[in-house]
Protein backbone atom coordinates (compact mmCIF):
# COMPACT_ATOMS: atom_id res chain seq x y z
CA UNK A 1 0.00 0.00 0.00
CA UNK A 2 1.64 3.39 -0.97
CA UNK A 3 0.49 6.33 0.96
CA UNK A 4 0.36 10.32 0.19
CA UNK A 5 0.87 12.45 2.92
CA UNK A 6 0.31 16.86 1.90
CA UNK A 7 2.19 18.44 4.37
CA UNK A 8 1.99 22.26 4.60
CA UNK A 9 4.32 24.93 5.63
CA UNK A 10 3.23 27.02 8.59
CA UNK A 11 3.94 29.63 11.24
CA UNK A 12 5.17 27.48 14.19
CA UNK A 13 2.47 26.98 16.44
CA UNK A 14 4.39 28.51 19.65
CA UNK A 15 4.72 31.84 17.67
CA UNK A 16 2.04 34.82 18.33
CA UNK A 17 1.04 35.93 14.55
CA UNK A 18 1.68 39.70 13.93
CA UNK A 19 -0.64 41.85 11.66
CA UNK A 20 1.43 43.90 8.98
CA UNK A 21 0.65 47.72 9.30
CA UNK A 22 -0.73 47.78 6.00
CA UNK A 23 -3.45 44.84 6.84
CA UNK A 24 -2.36 42.87 4.15
CA UNK A 25 -1.66 39.83 5.98
CA UNK A 26 0.69 38.18 8.62
CA UNK A 27 4.21 39.20 9.03
CA UNK A 28 5.83 35.49 8.35
CA UNK A 29 9.58 37.34 8.09
CA UNK A 30 12.31 35.95 10.21
CA UNK A 31 9.64 33.86 12.14
CA UNK A 32 9.87 30.23 13.00
CA UNK A 33 8.14 28.62 10.66
CA UNK A 34 7.27 24.25 10.95
CA UNK A 35 5.31 21.49 9.27
CA UNK A 36 2.13 22.03 10.16
CA UNK A 37 0.97 19.86 13.32
CA UNK A 38 -2.06 17.60 12.20
CA UNK A 39 0.57 16.83 8.62
CA UNK A 40 3.20 15.76 11.24
CA UNK A 41 0.71 13.33 13.04
CA UNK A 42 -0.47 12.35 9.66
CA UNK A 43 3.68 11.36 8.81
CA UNK A 44 3.88 9.77 12.28
CA UNK A 45 0.46 7.52 11.16
CA UNK A 46 1.95 6.96 7.84
CA UNK A 47 5.56 5.65 9.37
CA UNK A 48 3.66 3.20 11.87
CA UNK A 49 1.37 1.64 8.84
CA UNK A 50 4.56 0.99 7.02
CA UNK A 51 6.38 0.11 10.47
CA UNK A 52 3.30 -2.45 11.37
CA UNK A 53 3.84 -3.90 7.50
CA UNK A 54 0.79 -2.69 6.09
CA UNK A 55 2.31 0.57 3.87
CA UNK A 56 5.63 -0.09 1.24
CA UNK A 57 6.00 3.60 0.14
CA UNK A 58 5.24 7.03 1.94
CA UNK A 59 5.29 10.02 -0.45
CA UNK A 60 4.85 13.32 1.42
CA UNK A 61 3.97 16.38 -1.13
CA UNK A 62 3.89 20.36 0.05
CA UNK A 63 2.99 23.10 -2.25
CA UNK A 64 4.58 26.28 -1.28
CA UNK A 65 7.87 28.56 -1.31
CA UNK A 66 10.86 26.52 -2.15
CA UNK A 67 11.60 27.20 1.52
CA UNK A 68 9.23 24.31 2.34
CA UNK A 69 12.24 21.61 1.13
CA UNK A 70 12.60 22.08 4.85
CA UNK A 71 9.32 20.04 5.92
CA UNK A 72 9.77 17.71 3.49
CA UNK A 73 13.35 16.67 4.56
CA UNK A 74 11.73 16.75 8.36
CA UNK A 75 8.98 14.36 7.02
CA UNK A 76 11.86 12.42 5.47
CA UNK A 77 13.01 12.20 8.50
CA UNK A 78 10.62 10.70 10.47
CA UNK A 79 10.21 8.11 8.04
CA UNK A 80 8.33 9.13 4.88
CA UNK A 81 10.76 7.96 1.45
CA UNK A 82 10.40 10.65 -0.83
CA UNK A 83 9.35 14.09 -1.30
CA UNK A 84 7.52 16.16 -3.70
CA UNK A 85 7.49 20.24 -3.71
CA UNK A 86 5.23 22.18 -5.80
CA UNK A 87 6.37 25.51 -5.58
CA UNK A 88 4.76 28.93 -6.00
CA UNK A 89 5.17 32.55 -5.10
CA UNK A 90 1.72 32.93 -4.43
CA UNK A 91 1.14 34.25 -0.10
CA UNK A 92 0.83 30.27 1.42
CA UNK A 93 -1.84 31.46 4.04
CA UNK A 94 -3.92 34.47 1.91
CA UNK A 95 -3.71 33.44 -1.88
CA UNK A 96 -3.61 29.73 -2.26
CA UNK A 97 -6.90 28.41 -1.59
CA UNK A 98 -7.66 25.00 0.07
CA UNK A 99 -10.01 24.31 -3.38
CA UNK A 100 -6.56 25.12 -5.65
CA UNK A 101 -4.71 23.43 -2.87
CA UNK A 102 -7.13 19.96 -3.48
CA UNK A 103 -6.93 20.41 -7.14
CA UNK A 104 -3.11 20.20 -7.25
CA UNK A 105 -3.26 17.16 -4.94
CA UNK A 106 -5.52 15.61 -7.62
CA UNK A 107 -3.18 16.01 -10.23
CA UNK A 108 -0.19 14.19 -7.85
CA UNK A 109 -2.51 11.40 -7.19
CA UNK A 110 -3.40 11.29 -10.75
CA UNK A 111 0.70 10.62 -11.32
CA UNK A 112 1.15 8.52 -7.50
CA UNK A 113 -1.49 6.25 -7.23
CA UNK A 114 -1.83 6.06 -3.72
CA UNK A 115 -3.82 3.48 -1.83
CA UNK A 116 -4.23 5.81 0.63
CA UNK A 117 -4.13 10.01 1.71
CA UNK A 118 -3.80 11.01 5.08
CA UNK A 119 -3.53 14.60 5.86
CA UNK A 120 -3.96 17.20 8.71
CA UNK A 121 -7.77 17.83 9.73
CA UNK A 122 -6.58 21.87 9.67
CA UNK A 123 -3.96 24.12 8.59
CA UNK A 124 -3.55 26.08 12.08
CA UNK A 125 -2.54 29.40 9.78
CA UNK A 126 -5.82 29.72 7.81
CA UNK A 127 -7.67 26.97 9.81
CA UNK A 128 -10.04 26.38 6.77
CA UNK A 129 -10.31 22.94 7.52
CA UNK A 130 -11.25 21.93 3.89
CA UNK A 131 -8.85 20.11 2.16
CA UNK A 132 -8.78 16.88 2.81
CA UNK A 133 -12.64 16.86 2.39
CA UNK A 134 -12.71 18.73 -1.00
CA UNK A 135 -9.86 16.29 -2.26
CA UNK A 136 -12.33 13.24 -1.39
CA UNK A 137 -14.72 14.81 -3.64
CA UNK A 138 -12.34 15.53 -6.55
CA UNK A 139 -11.31 11.98 -6.70
CA UNK A 140 -14.97 10.63 -5.70
CA UNK A 141 -13.06 8.75 -3.00
CA UNK A 142 -14.88 8.21 0.46
CA UNK A 143 -13.33 10.29 3.56
CA UNK A 144 -12.57 9.61 7.14
CA UNK A 145 -12.32 13.05 8.71
CA UNK A 146 -10.84 13.66 12.15
CA UNK A 147 -9.61 10.41 12.90
CA UNK A 148 -8.74 9.67 16.13
CA UNK A 149 -7.92 6.02 15.28
CA UNK A 150 -7.21 4.23 12.04
CA UNK A 151 -7.59 0.21 11.44
CA UNK A 152 -6.49 -0.85 7.82
CA UNK A 153 -7.45 -3.96 6.33
CA UNK A 154 -9.10 -6.27 3.48
CA UNK A 155 -9.11 -2.90 1.30
CA UNK A 156 -10.93 -1.04 4.73
CA UNK A 157 -10.25 1.84 6.54
CA UNK A 158 -12.25 1.91 9.72
CA UNK A 159 -11.26 5.62 11.22
CA UNK A 160 -12.59 6.49 14.76
CA UNK A 161 -14.09 10.50 14.44
CA UNK A 162 -13.28 13.29 17.07
CA UNK A 163 -17.26 14.91 16.37
CA UNK A 164 -18.78 17.08 18.72
CA UNK A 165 -20.57 14.67 20.51
CA UNK A 166 -17.85 12.24 21.23
CA UNK A 167 -16.45 9.54 18.86
CA UNK A 168 -17.59 7.83 15.91
CA UNK A 169 -16.61 4.53 13.94
CA UNK A 170 -16.92 4.32 10.32
CA UNK A 171 -15.54 2.09 7.40
CA UNK A 172 -14.09 3.53 4.44
CA UNK A 173 -13.41 1.38 0.99
CA UNK A 174 -9.55 2.39 -0.33
CA UNK A 175 -8.58 4.12 -1.79
CA UNK A 176 -9.89 6.63 0.94
CA UNK A 177 -8.96 9.97 2.10
CA UNK A 178 -8.12 10.04 6.29
CA UNK A 179 -7.80 13.16 7.56
CA UNK A 180 -5.95 13.56 11.62
CA UNK A 181 -7.26 14.70 14.79
CA UNK A 182 -4.63 15.57 17.71
CA UNK A 183 -5.41 12.44 19.89
CA UNK A 184 -4.46 10.03 16.90
CA UNK A 185 -0.92 9.69 17.83
CA UNK A 186 2.01 11.52 19.15
CA UNK A 187 4.86 12.35 16.77
CA UNK A 188 8.35 10.70 17.28
CA UNK A 189 11.37 13.09 17.24
CA UNK A 190 13.59 12.64 14.49
CA UNK A 191 17.29 10.80 15.61
CA UNK A 192 20.22 12.31 14.30
CA UNK A 193 20.98 9.17 12.00
CA UNK A 194 17.83 9.59 10.47
CA UNK A 195 18.10 13.53 9.79
CA UNK A 196 21.11 12.50 7.75
CA UNK A 197 19.98 9.78 5.27
CA UNK A 198 16.76 12.04 5.11
CA UNK A 199 19.36 14.43 3.13
CA UNK A 200 19.78 11.62 0.57
CA UNK A 201 16.28 10.92 0.14
CA UNK A 202 14.61 11.96 -3.42
CA UNK A 203 12.86 15.18 -3.88
CA UNK A 204 11.29 16.38 -6.90
CA UNK A 205 10.64 19.94 -7.68
CA UNK A 206 8.25 21.23 -9.82
CA UNK A 207 5.83 24.15 -10.16
CA UNK A 208 1.96 25.30 -9.52
CA UNK A 209 1.75 26.41 -12.90
CA UNK A 210 3.79 23.27 -14.62
CA UNK A 211 0.55 21.30 -13.14
CA UNK A 212 -1.54 23.03 -14.78
CA UNK A 213 -3.52 23.51 -12.25
CA UNK A 214 -6.60 26.60 -12.36
CA UNK A 215 -4.95 29.35 -9.62
CA UNK A 216 -7.84 31.83 -10.59
CA UNK A 217 -8.72 33.43 -6.79
CA UNK A 218 -12.07 32.69 -5.57
CA UNK A 219 -11.69 34.93 -2.31
CA UNK A 220 -10.30 38.50 -1.70
CA UNK A 221 -8.72 39.03 1.42
CA UNK A 222 -10.28 42.60 1.71
CA UNK A 223 -7.87 43.29 5.11
CA UNK A 224 -6.30 40.82 7.98
CA UNK A 225 -6.75 43.65 11.25
CA UNK A 226 -5.92 42.34 14.40
CA UNK A 227 -9.00 41.16 16.57
CA UNK A 228 -10.47 43.60 19.63
CA UNK A 229 -8.23 43.31 22.84
CA UNK A 230 -9.78 42.19 25.68
CA UNK A 231 -9.06 44.67 28.87
CA UNK A 232 -7.41 42.56 31.79
CA UNK A 233 -9.09 42.57 34.79
CA UNK A 234 -8.43 42.74 38.33
CA UNK A 235 -6.95 40.11 40.57
CA UNK A 236 -9.12 39.41 43.37
CA UNK A 237 -7.76 38.29 46.84
CA UNK A 238 -9.86 35.04 47.67
CA UNK A 239 -12.48 33.20 46.92
CA UNK A 240 -15.33 35.34 49.00
CA UNK A 241 -14.47 38.20 46.86
CA UNK A 242 -14.40 36.17 43.39
CA UNK A 243 -18.20 35.39 44.76
CA UNK A 244 -19.12 38.61 45.62
CA UNK A 245 -17.94 40.29 42.20
CA UNK A 246 -19.54 37.65 40.19
CA UNK A 247 -22.91 38.05 41.90
CA UNK A 248 -22.71 42.02 42.35
CA UNK A 249 -20.44 43.60 39.79
CA UNK A 250 -20.73 41.14 37.00
CA UNK A 251 -23.98 39.54 37.80
CA UNK A 252 -23.59 36.05 36.20
CA UNK A 253 -24.05 33.71 39.03
CA UNK B 1 -31.19 36.04 -2.79
CA UNK B 2 -32.20 32.31 -1.05
CA UNK B 3 -30.00 30.66 1.37
CA UNK B 4 -30.32 27.15 1.80
CA UNK B 5 -29.35 25.79 5.22
CA UNK B 6 -27.57 21.77 6.05
CA UNK B 7 -28.95 21.71 9.24
CA UNK B 8 -27.58 19.02 12.10
CA UNK B 9 -29.83 16.65 14.05
CA UNK B 10 -29.90 12.99 15.27
CA UNK B 11 -33.01 11.60 13.50
CA UNK B 12 -34.85 13.10 16.73
CA UNK B 13 -33.84 16.44 17.39
CA UNK B 14 -32.68 19.45 15.92
CA UNK B 15 -29.03 20.73 17.32
CA UNK B 16 -29.77 24.64 18.72
CA UNK B 17 -26.70 25.36 16.56
CA UNK B 18 -29.28 26.12 13.35
CA UNK B 19 -31.35 28.84 15.59
CA UNK B 20 -27.07 30.85 15.20
CA UNK B 21 -27.29 29.92 11.56
CA UNK B 22 -30.59 31.43 10.64
CA UNK B 23 -29.26 34.01 12.32
CA UNK B 24 -26.56 35.08 10.20
CA UNK B 25 -28.73 33.81 6.95
CA UNK B 26 -31.00 36.99 8.41
CA UNK B 27 -27.86 39.15 7.85
CA UNK B 28 -27.43 37.80 4.29
CA UNK B 29 -31.02 38.14 3.63
CA UNK B 30 -33.07 36.54 1.34
CA UNK B 31 -35.60 33.53 1.57
CA UNK B 32 -34.42 30.80 3.88
CA UNK B 33 -34.62 27.20 3.47
CA UNK B 34 -33.89 24.30 5.48
CA UNK B 35 -31.96 20.92 4.24
CA UNK B 36 -32.69 17.82 6.23
CA UNK B 37 -31.46 14.30 5.32
CA UNK B 38 -31.71 12.06 7.52
CA UNK B 39 -34.19 8.84 8.09
CA UNK B 40 -37.32 9.01 9.92
CA UNK B 41 -36.92 12.17 10.30
CA UNK B 42 -40.12 13.59 10.73
CA UNK B 43 -40.17 15.36 13.97
CA UNK B 44 -36.77 17.19 13.15
CA UNK B 45 -38.50 18.63 10.33
CA UNK B 46 -41.48 19.67 12.41
CA UNK B 47 -39.04 21.63 14.49
CA UNK B 48 -36.96 23.37 11.72
CA UNK B 49 -40.18 24.32 10.01
CA UNK B 50 -41.79 26.26 13.50
CA UNK B 51 -38.26 28.39 13.67
CA UNK B 52 -39.32 32.04 12.83
CA UNK B 53 -38.44 33.48 9.25
CA UNK B 54 -38.31 30.01 7.80
CA UNK B 55 -39.62 29.88 4.23
CA UNK B 56 -39.18 26.15 3.67
CA UNK B 57 -37.85 22.59 5.27
CA UNK B 58 -36.97 20.19 2.67
CA UNK B 59 -36.58 16.94 3.63
CA UNK B 60 -34.24 13.69 2.46
CA UNK B 61 -35.44 10.60 3.95
CA UNK B 62 -33.88 7.51 3.76
CA UNK B 63 -31.92 4.68 5.13
CA UNK B 64 -28.50 5.79 4.13
CA UNK B 65 -29.22 9.18 5.13
CA UNK B 66 -29.23 7.93 8.83
CA UNK B 67 -25.86 8.67 9.80
CA UNK B 68 -25.12 11.64 7.86
CA UNK B 69 -22.47 10.22 6.25
CA UNK B 70 -21.14 12.94 3.84
CA UNK B 71 -20.45 10.69 0.49
CA UNK B 72 -24.48 10.24 0.78
CA UNK B 73 -25.45 13.45 1.65
CA UNK B 74 -23.16 15.68 -0.47
CA UNK B 75 -24.78 14.89 -3.77
CA UNK B 76 -28.23 15.96 -2.50
CA UNK B 77 -27.03 19.45 -1.70
CA UNK B 78 -24.80 19.66 -5.03
CA UNK B 79 -28.03 18.51 -7.00
CA UNK B 80 -30.41 21.62 -5.07
CA UNK B 81 -27.48 24.30 -4.37
CA UNK B 82 -27.90 25.99 -8.42
CA UNK B 83 -31.22 27.90 -7.03
CA UNK B 84 -29.45 29.26 -4.19
CA UNK B 85 -26.68 31.94 -3.68
CA UNK B 86 -25.52 30.60 -0.44
CA UNK B 87 -25.74 27.26 1.21
CA UNK B 88 -25.24 27.71 5.16
CA UNK B 89 -24.32 25.33 7.93
CA UNK B 90 -23.08 25.61 11.38
CA UNK B 91 -18.83 25.17 12.01
CA UNK B 92 -19.41 22.00 13.85
CA UNK B 93 -17.90 18.43 13.28
CA UNK B 94 -21.08 17.93 11.25
CA UNK B 95 -20.93 21.15 8.96
CA UNK B 96 -16.97 20.48 8.49
CA UNK B 97 -17.52 16.82 7.38
CA UNK B 98 -19.87 17.92 4.77
CA UNK B 99 -20.18 21.41 3.73
CA UNK B 100 -16.16 20.79 1.84
CA UNK B 101 -17.22 17.96 -0.25
CA UNK B 102 -20.35 20.08 -1.40
CA UNK B 103 -17.74 23.07 -2.05
CA UNK B 104 -15.34 21.29 -3.89
CA UNK B 105 -18.32 19.00 -6.02
CA UNK B 106 -19.86 22.32 -6.97
CA UNK B 107 -16.71 24.30 -8.01
CA UNK B 108 -16.80 26.63 -5.06
CA UNK B 109 -14.26 27.68 -2.46
CA UNK B 110 -16.12 27.51 0.82
CA UNK B 111 -15.44 30.36 3.37
CA UNK B 112 -14.91 28.34 6.74
CA UNK B 113 -16.41 29.55 10.65
CA UNK B 114 -17.77 33.02 9.58
CA UNK B 115 -18.07 35.75 13.02
CA UNK B 116 -19.73 38.18 10.77
CA UNK B 117 -21.46 39.45 7.77
CA UNK B 118 -20.37 42.41 6.33
CA UNK B 119 -22.68 42.42 3.74
CA UNK B 120 -24.21 39.48 0.87
CA UNK B 121 -20.67 38.63 -0.51
CA UNK B 122 -18.20 39.81 2.27
CA UNK B 123 -17.18 37.97 5.57
CA UNK B 124 -15.51 38.06 8.88
CA UNK B 125 -13.61 35.04 9.95
CA UNK B 126 -10.71 34.53 12.21
CA UNK B 127 -7.18 33.27 11.10
CA UNK B 128 -4.08 31.82 12.79
CA UNK B 129 -6.07 30.67 16.04
CA UNK B 130 -7.90 34.09 16.30
CA UNK B 131 -4.91 36.40 16.43
CA UNK B 132 -5.99 37.87 13.36
CA UNK B 133 -9.17 38.29 11.74
CA UNK B 134 -9.63 38.39 8.11
CA UNK B 135 -12.08 40.07 5.74
CA UNK B 136 -12.72 38.34 2.44
CA UNK B 137 -14.97 38.55 -0.31
CA UNK B 138 -16.68 35.68 -2.76
CA UNK B 139 -16.15 35.93 -6.37
CA UNK B 140 -18.10 32.55 -6.50
CA UNK B 141 -21.94 32.51 -8.06
CA UNK B 142 -22.90 30.43 -5.11
CA UNK B 143 -21.49 30.97 -1.28
CA UNK B 144 -20.89 27.73 0.82
CA UNK B 145 -20.41 29.16 4.06
CA UNK B 146 -20.12 27.36 7.72
CA UNK B 147 -20.87 29.76 10.76
CA UNK B 148 -19.47 30.34 14.02
CA UNK B 149 -22.51 29.53 16.11
CA UNK B 150 -21.01 31.35 19.36
CA UNK B 151 -20.55 34.77 17.05
CA UNK B 152 -24.14 35.32 16.27
CA UNK B 153 -27.81 35.27 18.21
CA UNK B 154 -30.15 32.53 18.56
CA UNK B 155 -33.51 33.54 16.28
CA UNK B 156 -36.64 32.61 17.95
CA UNK B 157 -37.81 28.13 17.57
CA UNK B 158 -41.14 29.27 17.79
CA UNK B 159 -43.63 30.95 15.16
CA UNK B 160 -42.94 30.00 12.01
CA UNK B 161 -45.07 27.62 9.88
CA UNK B 162 -42.55 26.88 6.51
CA UNK B 163 -44.35 24.08 4.57
CA UNK B 164 -42.57 21.15 4.45
CA UNK B 165 -41.37 19.00 1.07
CA UNK B 166 -39.93 15.99 0.16
CA UNK B 167 -37.02 15.51 -2.17
CA UNK B 168 -35.16 12.12 -3.07
CA UNK B 169 -32.13 10.52 -2.09
CA UNK B 170 -29.55 10.11 -4.26
CA UNK B 171 -28.87 6.68 -3.06
CA UNK B 172 -25.64 5.30 -0.59
CA UNK B 173 -22.83 5.39 -2.54
CA UNK B 174 -21.17 2.49 -1.38
CA UNK B 175 -17.41 4.50 -0.06
CA UNK B 176 -18.45 4.43 3.55
CA UNK B 177 -20.32 2.95 5.86
CA UNK B 178 -21.16 4.00 9.24
CA UNK B 179 -19.68 1.44 12.39
CA UNK B 180 -20.72 2.31 15.65
CA UNK B 181 -20.30 5.49 18.04
CA UNK B 182 -19.84 6.62 21.74
CA UNK B 183 -22.24 9.42 22.37
CA UNK B 184 -20.95 11.01 25.89
CA UNK B 185 -24.17 11.33 27.80
CA UNK B 186 -24.32 14.13 30.29
CA UNK B 187 -27.26 15.86 32.61
CA UNK B 188 -25.15 19.11 32.09
CA UNK B 189 -26.12 21.88 29.77
CA UNK B 190 -24.20 21.02 26.63
CA UNK B 191 -20.85 23.03 26.34
CA UNK B 192 -21.44 24.98 23.03
CA UNK B 193 -24.64 26.42 24.67
CA UNK B 194 -24.19 26.55 28.53
CA UNK B 195 -24.41 30.02 29.83
CA UNK B 196 -21.77 29.07 32.45
CA UNK B 197 -18.85 27.03 31.47
CA UNK B 198 -16.27 25.50 33.76
CA UNK B 199 -13.52 24.36 32.28
CA UNK B 200 -10.30 22.47 34.04
CA UNK B 201 -6.75 21.72 32.70
CA UNK B 202 -3.66 20.05 33.24
CA UNK B 203 -3.19 21.64 36.73
CA UNK B 204 -6.40 19.30 37.83
CA UNK B 205 -4.00 16.49 37.94
CA UNK B 206 -5.93 13.33 37.16
CA UNK B 207 -9.15 11.97 36.17
CA UNK B 208 -10.34 11.49 39.70
CA UNK B 209 -9.26 14.87 40.53
CA UNK B 210 -11.85 16.55 37.65
CA UNK B 211 -14.82 15.73 39.71
CA UNK B 212 -14.17 18.69 41.44
CA UNK B 213 -14.46 20.59 38.28
CA UNK B 214 -17.57 18.77 37.85
CA UNK B 215 -18.72 19.26 40.94
CA UNK B 216 -18.63 23.44 40.89
CA UNK B 217 -19.92 23.20 37.63
CA UNK B 218 -23.15 21.58 38.54
CA UNK B 219 -23.40 24.12 41.42
CA UNK B 220 -23.88 27.03 38.92
CA UNK B 221 -25.44 24.35 36.46
CA UNK B 222 -22.61 25.12 33.81
CA UNK B 223 -21.65 22.99 31.15
CA UNK B 224 -17.96 21.50 31.42
CA UNK B 225 -14.87 22.08 29.52
CA UNK B 226 -11.56 21.28 29.36
CA UNK B 227 -8.00 22.58 27.82
CA UNK B 228 -6.08 19.76 25.42
CA UNK B 229 -3.77 18.80 27.72
CA UNK B 230 -6.48 17.66 30.26
CA UNK B 231 -8.06 15.47 27.23
CA UNK B 232 -4.78 14.08 26.14
CA UNK B 233 -4.15 12.83 29.83
CA UNK B 234 -7.45 11.22 29.79
CA UNK B 235 -9.35 12.81 32.46
CA UNK B 236 -12.23 13.82 30.01
CA UNK B 237 -13.19 12.75 26.64
CA UNK B 238 -12.31 14.79 23.16
CA UNK B 239 -15.41 16.48 22.84
CA UNK B 240 -14.79 18.08 26.33
CA UNK B 241 -11.82 20.52 24.01
CA UNK B 242 -12.10 24.47 24.53
CA UNK B 243 -9.80 26.10 21.58
CA UNK B 244 -8.82 26.53 18.51
CA UNK B 245 -9.02 22.54 17.14
CA UNK B 246 -11.92 21.97 19.65
CA UNK B 247 -15.10 24.00 20.42
CA UNK B 248 -15.75 27.41 20.27
CA UNK B 249 -17.33 29.12 23.22
CA UNK B 250 -18.86 31.93 24.21
CA UNK B 251 -20.71 31.90 27.34
CA UNK B 252 -21.87 34.87 29.58
CA UNK B 253 -18.98 33.29 32.33
CA UNK B 254 -16.33 31.42 31.77
CA UNK B 255 -14.10 29.78 34.51
CA UNK B 256 -10.40 28.86 33.89
CA UNK B 257 -9.38 26.32 36.22
CA UNK B 258 -5.74 24.91 36.17
CA UNK B 259 -5.28 26.33 32.85
CA UNK B 260 -2.47 27.99 31.62
CA UNK B 261 -3.82 30.00 28.63
CA UNK B 262 -2.19 28.93 25.63
CA UNK B 263 -2.83 31.10 22.21
CA UNK B 264 -4.88 27.55 21.36
CA UNK B 265 -6.90 27.53 24.01
CA UNK B 266 -7.86 31.11 24.36
CA UNK B 267 -9.35 30.60 20.57
CA UNK B 268 -12.17 28.74 21.99
CA UNK B 269 -13.35 30.82 24.76
CA UNK B 270 -11.83 34.46 24.71
CA UNK B 271 -15.09 35.62 23.42
CA UNK B 272 -16.72 34.62 27.07
CA UNK B 273 -18.68 37.62 28.49
CA UNK B 274 -16.74 37.34 31.99
CA UNK B 275 -13.90 34.91 32.24
CA UNK B 276 -12.50 34.18 35.74
CA UNK B 277 -9.18 32.16 36.06
CA UNK B 278 -7.73 30.28 38.57
CA UNK B 279 -4.72 29.05 38.42
CA UNK B 280 -1.16 29.18 41.00
CA UNK B 281 0.93 31.06 38.86
CA UNK B 282 0.33 34.50 38.84
CA UNK B 283 2.39 34.69 35.31
CA UNK B 284 -0.28 32.05 33.67
CA UNK B 285 -0.74 34.14 30.31
CA UNK B 286 -4.59 33.05 31.01
CA UNK B 287 -4.69 36.20 33.73
CA UNK B 288 -4.25 38.92 30.75
CA UNK B 289 -7.13 37.90 29.36
CA UNK B 290 -9.46 37.33 32.85
CA UNK B 291 -11.69 39.69 33.93
CA UNK B 292 -11.16 38.06 37.67
CA UNK B 293 -8.13 36.45 38.46
CA UNK B 294 -7.61 34.32 41.94
CA UNK B 295 -3.88 33.65 42.45
CA UNK B 296 -4.48 29.85 44.06
CA UNK B 297 -4.12 26.37 44.66
CA UNK B 298 -7.43 25.25 43.04
CA UNK B 299 -7.53 22.64 45.54
CA UNK B 300 -8.08 25.13 48.38
CA UNK B 301 -10.29 27.05 46.35
CA UNK B 302 -12.41 25.38 44.00
CA UNK B 303 -13.72 23.36 46.97
CA UNK B 304 -14.22 26.80 49.24
CA UNK B 305 -16.29 28.02 46.49
CA UNK B 306 -18.29 25.17 46.13
CA UNK B 307 -19.22 25.33 49.77
CA UNK B 308 -20.19 28.87 49.36
CA UNK B 309 -22.08 29.38 46.39
C1 LIG C 1 -2.16 22.05 16.60
C2 LIG C 1 -2.50 22.32 18.03
C3 LIG C 1 -3.81 22.50 18.38
C4 LIG C 1 -4.16 22.73 19.70
N1 LIG C 1 -5.49 22.91 20.00
C5 LIG C 1 -5.82 23.13 21.29
C6 LIG C 1 -7.19 23.35 21.65
O1 LIG C 1 -8.12 23.31 20.80
N2 LIG C 1 -7.48 23.56 22.96
C7 LIG C 1 -6.52 23.61 23.94
O2 LIG C 1 -6.84 23.81 25.11
N3 LIG C 1 -5.23 23.42 23.61
C8 LIG C 1 -4.86 23.17 22.32
N4 LIG C 1 -3.55 22.95 22.05
C9 LIG C 1 -2.58 22.79 23.15
C10 LIG C 1 -2.06 24.09 23.75
O3 LIG C 1 -0.96 24.55 22.99
C11 LIG C 1 -1.59 23.86 25.21
O4 LIG C 1 -0.62 22.85 25.24
C12 LIG C 1 -2.73 23.44 26.16
O5 LIG C 1 -3.83 24.32 26.01
C13 LIG C 1 -2.23 23.45 27.58
O6 LIG C 1 -3.23 22.98 28.46
P1 LIG C 1 -3.23 23.41 30.00
O7 LIG C 1 -3.33 24.89 30.09
O8 LIG C 1 -4.27 22.61 30.68
O9 LIG C 1 -1.82 22.86 30.51
P2 LIG C 1 -0.53 23.65 30.98
O10 LIG C 1 -0.07 24.61 29.97
O11 LIG C 1 0.41 22.62 31.47
O12 LIG C 1 -1.04 24.51 32.22
C14 LIG C 1 -1.43 23.97 33.45
C15 LIG C 1 -1.67 25.16 34.38
O13 LIG C 1 -2.18 24.69 35.61
C16 LIG C 1 -1.61 25.46 36.65
N5 LIG C 1 -1.67 24.65 37.87
C17 LIG C 1 -1.00 23.50 38.14
N6 LIG C 1 -1.35 23.02 39.33
C18 LIG C 1 -2.24 23.88 39.86
C19 LIG C 1 -2.95 23.94 41.08
N7 LIG C 1 -2.84 22.99 42.01
N8 LIG C 1 -3.78 24.98 41.28
C20 LIG C 1 -3.91 25.96 40.35
N9 LIG C 1 -3.27 25.95 39.18
C21 LIG C 1 -2.45 24.92 38.93
C22 LIG C 1 -0.22 25.78 36.20
O14 LIG C 1 0.27 26.95 36.85
C23 LIG C 1 -0.42 25.97 34.71
O15 LIG C 1 -0.66 27.32 34.37
C24 LIG C 1 -3.17 22.76 20.71
C25 LIG C 1 -1.84 22.60 20.35
C26 LIG C 1 -1.50 22.38 19.04
C27 LIG C 1 -0.05 22.19 18.68
N1 LIG D 1 -0.09 24.15 0.71
C1 LIG D 1 -0.32 22.90 1.11
N2 LIG D 1 0.55 21.91 0.78
C2 LIG D 1 0.33 20.63 1.17
N3 LIG D 1 -0.73 20.26 1.90
C3 LIG D 1 -1.62 21.21 2.26
C4 LIG D 1 -1.47 22.57 1.88
N4 LIG D 1 -2.52 23.26 2.37
C5 LIG D 1 -3.29 22.38 3.05
N5 LIG D 1 -2.75 21.14 2.98
C6 LIG D 1 -3.27 19.91 3.61
O1 LIG D 1 -4.63 20.08 3.92
C7 LIG D 1 -4.86 20.00 5.33
C8 LIG D 1 -6.00 20.90 5.72
O2 LIG D 1 -5.72 22.25 5.41
P1 LIG D 1 -6.84 23.40 5.40
O3 LIG D 1 -7.99 22.87 4.63
O4 LIG D 1 -6.17 24.57 4.75
O5 LIG D 1 -7.17 23.68 6.84
C9 LIG D 1 -3.51 20.33 5.93
O6 LIG D 1 -3.40 19.79 7.23
C10 LIG D 1 -2.56 19.66 4.94
O7 LIG D 1 -2.49 18.27 5.15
Amino acid sequence: MKILVPIKRVLDYNIKARVKSDQSGIDLNNVKMSINPFDEIAVEESVRLKEAGKASEIVVVSIGSEKAQDIIRSAMAIGADRGILITTEKAIDTEIEPLMVAKALKEIVAKENPDLVIMGKQAIDDDSNQTGQMLAALLEWGQGTFASKIDISDGKANVTREIDGGLETISIKLPAIITTDLRLNEPRYASLPNIMKAKKKQMDIMSLEELGVDTTPRLKVIKVSEPPVRQGGIKVENVEQLIDKLRNEAKVI
Amino acid sequence: MSILILAEHDNVSLSANILNVVDAANKIGGDIHILIAGYNCGNVCEQAAKISGIDKVIKADAPELEHGLSENVAPIMVDMAGTYTHVLSAASTYGKNIMPRISALLDKQQISDIIEVESPDSFKRPIYAGNAIATVQSMDDIKIITVRASAFDKVDNEGGNAIIEDISSKGDSGLSEFVGQEISESERPELSSANIVVSGGRGVGSKEDFALIEKLADKLGAGVGASRAAVDAGYVPNDYQVGQTGKIVAPDLYIAIGISGAIQHLAGMKESKIIVAINKDEEAPIFSVADYGLVADLFDAVPEMIEKL
